[in-house]
Parts: C-alpha cells; structure tokens; sequence
C-alpha cells in the first residue's frame, strides 16, 4: 500500500510541519479534555480503583492484628502492592470504549498519529487513575503506621511510579482489547512488568524508613519513567494496530 | 484518486472476495453492491487502512480519508453537541462551527441530550455529521441509508451530491434498493470469495 502526500505548490511544505504540529497539539488536548469528560461523566468507574483501593489498605491491620510495628513494617509493600492492584482494575477502561463504539478506528483514520493518541489516553489514565492514589497516600500512610519521615518518599515514589504502571499497562491493553474478557489476561500480562517497579519503590521507602540513604531508588525510578514514557507509546500503538487488524 | 488493483483479503486462509480492481477519479462514485456476507465491510475496512490487504495493493492521493462504518465513533456519554465539538478539535481541519453542521445534520432539538438517549437514526446522523467536519476528499460510507428516515436518506444524498460536485469521491457500499443519482457512478458487484 502506497499513500502519496499531496504535495502543494512550492513553499508550502515547512509552513505544513508547522500546522500538522499545531493540528498534533489540538488533536492531544482535545482527546485529553473528551475523556477527563467522560471520566466525569462515568464517576462510578471513577471511584471504583479509589475505593478499592481503601478498603484493601484497611483490611490489613484487620487480618494482621494492629500492632503498630508490625504495620509500619509491612506498610511501603501492602500500599504498593494495593496501588498495583487498583491500577490494574482500571486499566481495561484504558481503550476499551474507544475499541467498541469504532471511536479508535476514526482516530486511525484521523491521519493523527496513533502514538500520540495513546498518548493522550494514558495521560488522562493516570490523571484519573493514578493521580487519586497519589493524593490519598498520606492518608493510607498513617492507616499503616508509616514513620512521617518516610512518607515523603512514599508519596515521590508513587508520583514517579504510578505513570510506570498507565503507560507499561497501556501496552498490555492493546493487546488485549480485541479479546472479550482480556482483562483477565491483562492482569497476567502486567504484573511481572511490574514487579521491578515493586521493588524499587518498596526498598526506597524502606531506606528511607530505616534511615538509609534512598536516593539511587528514585532515581532508578526516574529512569524507568524517561524509558516507559519514551517506547511504551510506540508500543501501544502498535499493539493497537494489531488487534485492529 | 483511488486505484485499487487486485486486492485480496483473507481469513482463516480463505479469501473473503475475489480480486478487486478498480480506478476512483474525483468526482466519482464507487457503489459496492452485493449480497449479505460478500465482503462489503471488509473491502471498505481495508480501504480505509484498518486491515491490511492479503495480496494486491492499492494506492490514494489524498492522505486521509473519512469513514462510517457500522461502528459509529460516537461516545454514549457526551452529549451531541459535545461529540460535534470534539470531531472538530480532534480533526482540526474544518473550518465550520459544530452549530452549522449540527443544523445540516437536523440535530439541532436534541443538541444537549445525550448520545445514549438518541435513536439508531439520529445517532447516524450524529456519524455522518463527522463527514461535514473532516474536509477529506475521500468518503468510504458502509451502509449509510441504513436506519434512516426518508429525509436523512435525503440528506445523504444531498451531502453525497454536493461533495461529489466539489470534485471529491466516494467508496459506497450498500445492499438496499436506494441509489443516489450521480452521473459519474460505477457499480461494483462485489462477488463472494467462498462462493467460487
């Protein structure tokens, strides 16, 4: 297949990178605005991973007992552990709509590429997702008992790593969104990805908790940050492709 | 602007059609006719860049192409206007205010309502309205009479003629009686490839 770009008369094709740019731009805000929209709209799904996640974090002193220790100990991997959980119940939303209703076949269409366009919709997934978690995480810090001193570097590791999990997980879901019950197969598919997120940023918090020097775990996690923000939307998109087709 | 040789598309190694030939200038029509299950769908889907052909190849001047197809691309949870709106952004490249289209498409009462709330009819109109935003010169329409009253048959007729006279072309597939009237239409008997 040969698509020929119509070529204007002379001049015309700097002044056209520079529209496509400006049109790229429209295109990724217009997509981020249309489902932080629908996100709103759909307050239910909204609330569902936040929830979720709240009553996992309480049930621990429940079954554990409540001594204080013990919870402070366990407390970086059990709000970990729930964070990776809740991400994963969300995440079949991610492209599921848009695959269903032929929204994802118009934006192929759409002449727009479609790595920005996972792009855009991994954004609003963790700004819908993963964002609540952050911001609640002070409060599960004190449900388990986690020293104050650490909880700034819970609350750092968890900004820098629950985009990890939107934009690896995105990969996950494209390729399995042509299935009918891929969300099953997706949480298979994700959580070995994720486990050296996981032990990163639990031995960050426990460092940090014990006093010891934490600063290369973050910046482990920057990395993968940088590296999952630069090729999981290639990827994405790719698998998107595939299970168009 | 459209030429098309040969193109075969398999599935599970059978051949949905048999080899499709044909030339599309501008100003043209291309209807696709042919009985239920011989591949219509598919050839506008591969057409449009979704699938890609087994064997063949083909080959468009214009870089997009705007489509509707059974799926219409338009979000239950956003009202008319709202997904009017977002078409337009997304696209970028209209120049029309989502009021005006909406008033082409008569979807003016039900702006504010919900898309879940529209009928089968009004939520294809709601699709083709898309058509008005995209200012492509290709349209691939995959049964765009169907749940539509005699006036919105009307109306994409009436959209079809005026973009076909504006020297854009048009890939139609459809197995229904109604035909537009367009002097420079060309039919193609879509023929099973399981059948031969």
């Amino acid at each position: 297949m040969t698509i020929e770009a119509s070529i204007d008369a002379g001049g015309a094709a700097s002044t056209g990178i520079e529209a496509g740019a400006g049109s790229m731009n429209k295109a990724f805000f217009a997509l981020l605005r249309r489902d932080l929209l629908l996100a709103f709209r759909r307050r239910t799904e909204l609330l569902f991973p936040v929830i979720f996640l709240l009553v996992v974090i309480s049930l621990f002193p429940l079954g554990i007992g409540p001594s204080p220790q013990l919870l402070a100990r366990i407390a970086p991997g059990v709000i970990w552990i729930a964070a990776l959980l809740a991400t994963v119940i969300s995440l079949d939303g991610l492209f599921r709509s848009d695959f269903e209703d032929g929204t994802l076949e118009q934006f192929v269409l759409s002449g727009h590429p479609l790595t920005l366009i996972a792009l855009a919709k991994i954004v609003a997934h963790w700004l819908v997702a993963g964002l609540p978690l952050v911001l609640l995480s002070p409060l599960l810090a004190i449900w388990m008992n986690l020293p104050l001193d650490s909880l700034g570097v819970m609350i750092v590791t968890l900004a820098l790593g629950t985009p990890i999990l939107s934009l690896i997980g995105s990969i996950g879901v494209g390729l399995t969104i042509s299935l009918k019950r891929g969300g099953q197969l997706l949480s298979l598919l994700v959580f070995p990805l994720y486990v050296p997120i996981l032990i990163i940023a639990t031995a960050a918090v426990m460092a940090a908790s014990d006093g010891l020097p934490y600063t290369a775990f973050l910046g482990l996690l920057v990395a993968g940050l940088i590296t999952s923000l630069t090729l999981a939307p290639f990827a994405a998109a790719a698998a998107l492709k595939i299970s168009l087709s | 602007m459209l030429s098309v040789s040969k193109i075969n598309f398999e599935r599970y190694f059978a051949p949905v059609f048999q080899p499709v030939s044909f030339t599309l200038e501008a100003g043209g029509l291309l209807l696709v006719t042919g009985a239920n299950g011989c591949g219509k769908t598919t050839l506008i889907r591969v057409l449009a860049g979704i699938l890609h052909p087994t064997s063949g190849e083909f080959s468009s001047r214009t870089g997009s192409m705007a489509y509707v197809g059974h799926h219409l691309g338009i979000k239950d949870d956003l009202s008319v206007v709202e997904n009017l709106r977002f078409m337009r952004d997304f696209l970028g490249t209209s120049n029309r205010s989502s009021e005006e289209v909406m008033k082409e498409v008569g979807l003016t009462r039900v702006s504010e309502q919900l898309a879940r709330t529209l009928s089968a009819g009004q939520r294809k109109r709601c699709a083709l309205a898309r058509l008005l935003l995209s200012n492509t010169q290709l349209w691939l329409l995959d049964e765009p009479y169907s749940n539509l009253d005699q006036e919105g048959v009307e109306l994409v007729d009436k959209m079809l003629l005026k973009h076909l006279e504006a020297g854009g072309a048009c890939v139609l597939a459809t197995h229904g009686a109604h035909r537009p009237n367009w002097q420079q239409t060309e039919n193609y008997e879509l023929i099973s490839g399981v059948a031969a």
